[in-house]
């Protein structure tokens, strides 16, 4: 198979880097880091070799984009610990759960990062560790170090109708 | 192996949309005028409905490279394009609105010839000489296979007018439906005979 119209690689794993995005940025840089890593693929695309895992690849452009936006972050002058709690202001309907992100930014960030690439983008231990830097180990341990913090910081997923389990 | 337990943390994003369908309208919006701004966007497409189906139409920054009816498979021309263009290929009707006015008026009727950019990379050598002689033959009017052969200078290449005909990378802008046997019978078509035959009545009347 040759490589694909570009416009496919969008429709197939669009949605996933964007969960992958809003996953390690939160809402309001995600979009950002979406639109900065689908048009450096496309850049690269033609170069992209016939056999290689797409997803991999893709989520390694997000992450090198999400690391340079948490350095952006980092350097912006006045920090707040935690985004307050505030109406959206965007209107847009689609804005997901805060308290979602408000769990996963309490983590630290490789333990976000390998949460997010390992359960949202499907990705093997392996080629996160390659991702991330660090050992297939160190990668399994950070996913699960994180989900296992989500889990109990993050309550609201794990009740059914409300009731906690 | 999932377990159950990995399932079960998947849950967790449950919040996340698996699919947020604004958000992704909005970003392949940006994703196409920034690829546009960076040069990036060396394929564009749309698609449209028309009187003998859904047309494909794709352009390039020289013109409009490609028309194709249903009937070839858009997804299958879409690859091929990748493969002998350019795999930076976007959906994004915007560059081709033009050339899908143009071709709404041609279906109209308040349209005879068609004045837009071509870009004809796809054809080539004799192929490429007998296409670049269609626009010559007249709305309306008609041109055997034979006398197409004459007016691209090898008389004789009957069967390879056919062939350049079955391959046209721009039907409908580039007239080939308007050559017919000899015998006055419509012959063959990309879009099949009864798209021929629905664009031959629509200059007929």
């Amino acid at each position: 198979m040759k490589v694909k119209p570009f416009e496919q690689i969008v429709d197939e794993y669009g949605p996933m880097v964007l969960r992958v995005c809003r996953a390690v940025l939160g809402p309001a840089d995600a979009e950002d880091a979406w639109s900065e890593t689908f048009l450096a693929a496309l850049r690269a695309y033609p170069e992209l070799a016939e056999d290689a895992n797409v997803e991999a690849w893709l989520v390694t452009i997000a992450h090198r984009k999400a690391v340079d936006a948490t350095r952006a972050t980092a350097r912006r002058p006045v920090m707040v610990e935690r985004v307050p709690e505030r109406p959206s202001t965007t209107g847009r309907p689609e804005d997901w759960d805060g308290d979602l992100w408000a769990a996963l930014s309490a983590l630290p960030t490789k333990q976000r990062m390998a949460v997010a690439y390992h359960y949202l983008a499907d990705l093997p231990y392996a080629e996160i560790a390659a991702i991330l830097g660090g050992s297939r180990d160190a990668a399994r341990r950070a996913a699960a170090d994180g989900i296992k913090t989500l889990r109990t910081t993050y309550r609201h997923a794990t009740s059914v109708g409300g009731e906690a389990r | 192996m999932m377990t159950i337990h990995e399932n079960d943390d998947r849950n967790l994003f449950d919040a996340l949309p698996a699919i947020d369908f604004d958000a992704s309208k909005r970003l392949h919006i940006e994703l196409v005028s920034a690829a546009q701004r960076e040069g990036l966007l060396d394929v564009a497409y749309r698609t449209m409905d028309t009187p003998v189906g859904e047309l494909l139409l794709a352009g390039t920054e020289r013109g409009l490279v490609r028309v194709a009816f249903a009937g070839q498979g858009h997804d299958k021309v879409l690859a091929s394009l990748a493969a002998t263009i350019s795999p930076r290929i976007l959906r994004a009707p915007d560059r081709l609105d033009e050339v899908a006015r143009q071709i709404e008026q041609y279906f109209s009727g308040r349209r005879r010839t068609f004045d837009l950019p071509l870009d004809w990379r796809l054809s080539r050598g004799f192929r490429l000489n007998v296409l670049s002689h269609l626009p010559d033959i007249a709305y309306g009017r008609t041109a055997s296979y034979a006398e197409v052969a004459a007016v691209a200078g090898s008389p004789r290449a009957v069967r390879a007018v056919g062939t350049a005909c079955a391959t046209n990378p721009l039907p409908v802008v580039v007239p080939c439906h308007r050559v017919v046997r000899s015998d006055g019978t419509s012959g063959g078509y990309v879009g099949g005979v009864e798209a021929k035959a629905t664009l031959l009545n629509l200059e007929a009347a």
